[in-house]
């Protein structure tokens, strides 16, 4: 019986559990203080960040505040018909207050945006105003009416209504090459647009190949590198990191010297008689330029978490394997393979995580043909300056990250990576 | 069935690493079908470098091994048919005991029903049934070696080799391990060869055990006479323990000889001297040598204790005698226990019978 059990005493005569809290306490506090920086820092630099970024994305609160009474009236509004006098009226008091503070242009760009047409009759009604034509007293409907026939068009006065939520999804869309249609639901962009779908099945593509290659060429250096004896295998293991020292750019650039069509090897296929000196192959400012480029900068990513884990494998499994009768095959297939998953996934995965947001060298050997999603975002920071839209891209990158994340969870078991 | 004698035959096997240091000179070695034989050194003796050879991880540099009268330096490991039980086990960790039993058997291409036998059967043996399902990694050390036994048999090959199987286990478990594994020889009379540097490890299982020092054995005979009759003075001083006297043959007969030491002469049995005035390492057991003995012996000296240890079912004595500060003597526990105290003289003595003179060291 619980109730019979007789409370544990510490020799002072304190209840046990109640000493112990006290004791584990001050570790606990202690504890959390010495990763307190960490953890603001983590808040600041990552958690906060993409905060900002998810509300910057969908943050549509622009016209939500120029047209407040606006947006009140329209609530009556069912749509379908041209809206009633007091939508107009509103309409009227919100545009006056805007062309007072002289932000009236803003509301016409953005729903122009929304609707083509609508930054000439915004600018039209303007100057009614501003000439004092409208007759507050009379039907402000009418007066607005007459100023253009756009006006008296009730899909123009929808497009204002799709406006009304402060949040929107519509850069998500976009990032997906679809919009909302005017009658609220989620349309393609024509065929010949579709230009980010093509960027992401590249992007995945792309990071897809770099992995596999990385695999393919690491697997084998990894396995040298854990069976060598110790003088070979730390030259070995400088080869491996000397390029990991050096800079990124640095490497990129002399992937553009080695690769481009005058350049070293090209030269030496046109030496050896490979190709003839007016055919030499174009290997840069396309995909073989990211591919070849990406994979040996991100080789070292793959080798070491292969090498931390082979190491481990001790050389006398795979005699045990040979000794009880399978052939080298089996015993490598059969009992080193599966040893070695853990670094398999964790490589591949770093690999693939690394690849698909990569940036700096597609950008400078990719060219048109093999440039990725993350070109396109600084494309949209820093040329086009729609920041929203490239917030939302980067979080879809994000979120794509953690799906495979999460698949791989599934498929292999996170708690099986080994990273060192 | 008729035992082969050489099952297993080192034909003048020569071994080098690096082109000029032989870590095994002409091994000589004969092993008969169904023995158990144990090679014993110090490490770096060579003894494991002929266990990898016999198992096909390294090639003799000189020299054949035959298995069963073929030559098999040039079959690969896997087509010997050599079972092997590794330092470390060895078990496959992503693999259930079923697994790692049943792994033989699969690259063998036996038959399903036929592998659930035998992986029964072995399991059986090494008195493991019920864990088939169990990973390696949650069975206690001794677990992990019996399977690791296990698996080296189930595939029922005509020679097993075990390299230190049980280094790794604790002085108890050891034990009784050595008498599971003995007793397993026993019943199925599988050919062991077997690796240690551990000598009452050596002692307790083998029919016969080679001596390995520099590469080369030094005495290959049964544990008894190896202890009795030491053939020379490493081999004394590696099995068991012994107290030594340096010295010069002065007068030498069929079965004995005197070796006159600095300060004295002792008889001793003539083993690896010929004539007089042959230097000689005379040694001699410990428990041989007796405390104020009853009966008359034909070595009688007297001497000083130096020290006194007790060690439960014996006392060891440490005694400054002829010059040796080192003599031990082990007295037994028994009830009509000796006063023994530090620095009283006191008279010991042996028989030149127990007293081997050998090749001085």
């Amino acid at each position: 019986m619980s109730s019979e059990i007789k409370q544990i005493l510490t020799t002072d005569g304190i209840p046990l559990e109640i000493s112990l809290k006290k004791a584990e306490k001050k570790n606990k506090i202690k504890a959390f203080l010495l990763v307190a920086p960490l953890l603001l820092f983590l808040f600041i630099t990552y958690v906060f960040p993409i905060g900002e970024m998810f509300s910057r994305s969908i943050d549509d609160k622009m016209i939500t505040n120029m047209l407040p009474k606006t947006f009140k009236e329209m609530e009556k509004w069912d749509g379908k018909e041209l809206p009633s006098e007091e939508v107009f009226t509103a309409f009227y008091i919100d545009y006056k207050v805007l062309i007072e503070n002289q932000t009236q242009g803003k509301l016409g760009q953005r729903l122009n945006k929304e609707k083509n047409g609508f930054n000439s009759i915004t600018k039209k009604l303007m100057r009614q105003i501003k000439r004092n034509k409208i007759d507050e007293s009379q039907s402000i409907k009418e007066q607005i009416m007459k100023v253009h026939k756009r006006w008296r068009d009730v899909e123009y006065w929808q497009a204002i209504k799709r406006t009304a939520p402060p949040y929107t999804m519509a850069k998500y869309l976009k990032g997906m090459d679809m919009y909302f249609a005017a009658d609220g639901s989620i349309a393609q962009v024509d065929e010949d647009r579709r230009i980010h779908r093509i960027l992401w099945l590249r992007t995945l593509e792309i990071a897809l190949f770099v992995t596999i290659f990385c695999f393919l060429m690491g697997y084998p250096i990894a396995h040298l590198l854990a069976t060598l004896p110790m003088k070979y295998s730390n030259l070995l293991m400088i080869c491996v990191l000397l390029p990991f020292w050096t800079s990124l750019l640095v490497r990129t650039a002399s992937w553009m010297i080695l690769l481009q069509q005058q350049g070293v090897v090209n030269d030496f296929f046109v030496l050896i008689g490979l190709v003839a000196d007016n055919n030499r192959p174009e290997m840069m400012y396309n995909k073989v330029g990211t591919y070849v480029a990406m994979t040996q900068i991100l080789l070292p990513f793959m080798v070491l978490p292969l090498y931390s884990v082979m190491k481990t494998i001790s050389p006398s499994l795979m005699r045990a394997g040979k000794s009880l009768g399978g052939t080298p095959f089996i015993a490598f297939w059969k009992i080193y393979f599966p040893l070695t998953i853990p670094g398999i996934g964790a490589g591949c995965l770093l690999v693939f995580i690394l690849a698909i947001g990569y940036y700096i060298t597609p950008a400078l050997v990719g060219g048109a043909s093999g440039t990725l999603i993350s070109n396109q975002i600084a494309y949209h920071m820093k040329t086009t300056l729609d920041w929203s839209f490239a917030s939302a891209m980067g979080l879809m990158l994000l979120s794509g990250v953690l799906v495979i994340y999460w698949i791989y969870n599934k498929l292999v078991g996170v708690d099986n990576i080994k990273l060192g | 069935m008729s035992k082969n004698p050489e099952f297993v035959k080192f034909d003048k096997v020569d071994k080098s690493y690096d082109g000029k240091v032989l870590v095994v000179k002409d091994l000589q070695l004969d092993i008969a079908e169904g023995e158990f034989i144990t090679m014993l050194g110090p490490s770096g003796s060579g003894k494991t470098t002929c266990l990898m050879m016999l198992a096909g991880f390294e090639t003799p540099t000189n020299g054949e091994i035959l298995l069963d009268g073929k030559i098999i330096s040039n079959i690969p490991p896997h087509k010997r048919g050599i079972g092997m039980v590794f330092q470390n086990y060895a078990l496959f960790p992503h693999m259930t005991v079923y697994e790692n039993l049943a792994f033989p058997l699969k690259v063998r291409k036996i038959e399903k029903n036929e592998i659930d036998k035998k992986v029964d059967k072995a399991l059986s043996m090494v008195s493991l049934n019920g864990f088939e399902s169990r990973m390696p990694g949650q069975l206690s050390g001794g677990q992990q070696q019996r399977v690791a036994v296990a698996r080296a048999l189930v595939f029922d090959p005509s020679v097993v080799l075990m390299d230190e199987p049980l280094g790794a286990l604790d002085k108890n478990l050891r034990e009784s391990m050595q008498y599971e594994i003995k007793h397993i020889h026993e019943n199925i009379g599988v050919t062991v060869v077997y690796v240690t540097h551990d000598q009452s490890e050596a002692l307790t299982m083998s029919n016969r055990i080679a001596v390995f020092n520099d590469g080369k054995v030094q005495q290959l005979s049964n544990p008894s006479e190896l202890y009795e009759k030491p053939v020379n003075s490493f081999v004394a001083e590696f099995i068991g323990e012994n107290n030594t006297f340096n010295g010069e043959v002065s007068d030498i007969s069929n079965d004995k000889c005197k070796v006159k030491l600095s300060n004295a002469d002792i008889l001793a049995s003539p083993i690896s001297v010929k004539s007089k005035g042959d230097k000689t390492t005379v040694s001699l057991r410990p428990e041989r040598a007796l405390i104020e003995p009853k009966e008359q012996m034909d070595n009688m000296f007297s001497g000083k204790i130096e020290e006194v240890i007790y060690h439960g079912d014996h006392t060891r004595v440490r005694i400054n005698l002829l010059g040796n500060p080192e003599f031990i003597l082990k007295v037994p526990n028994s009830t009509s226990n000796l006063e023994l105290k530090v620095n009283e003289e006191i008279k010991i003595g042996w028989n030149s019978s127990d007293a081997r003179a050998l090749d001085p060291k």
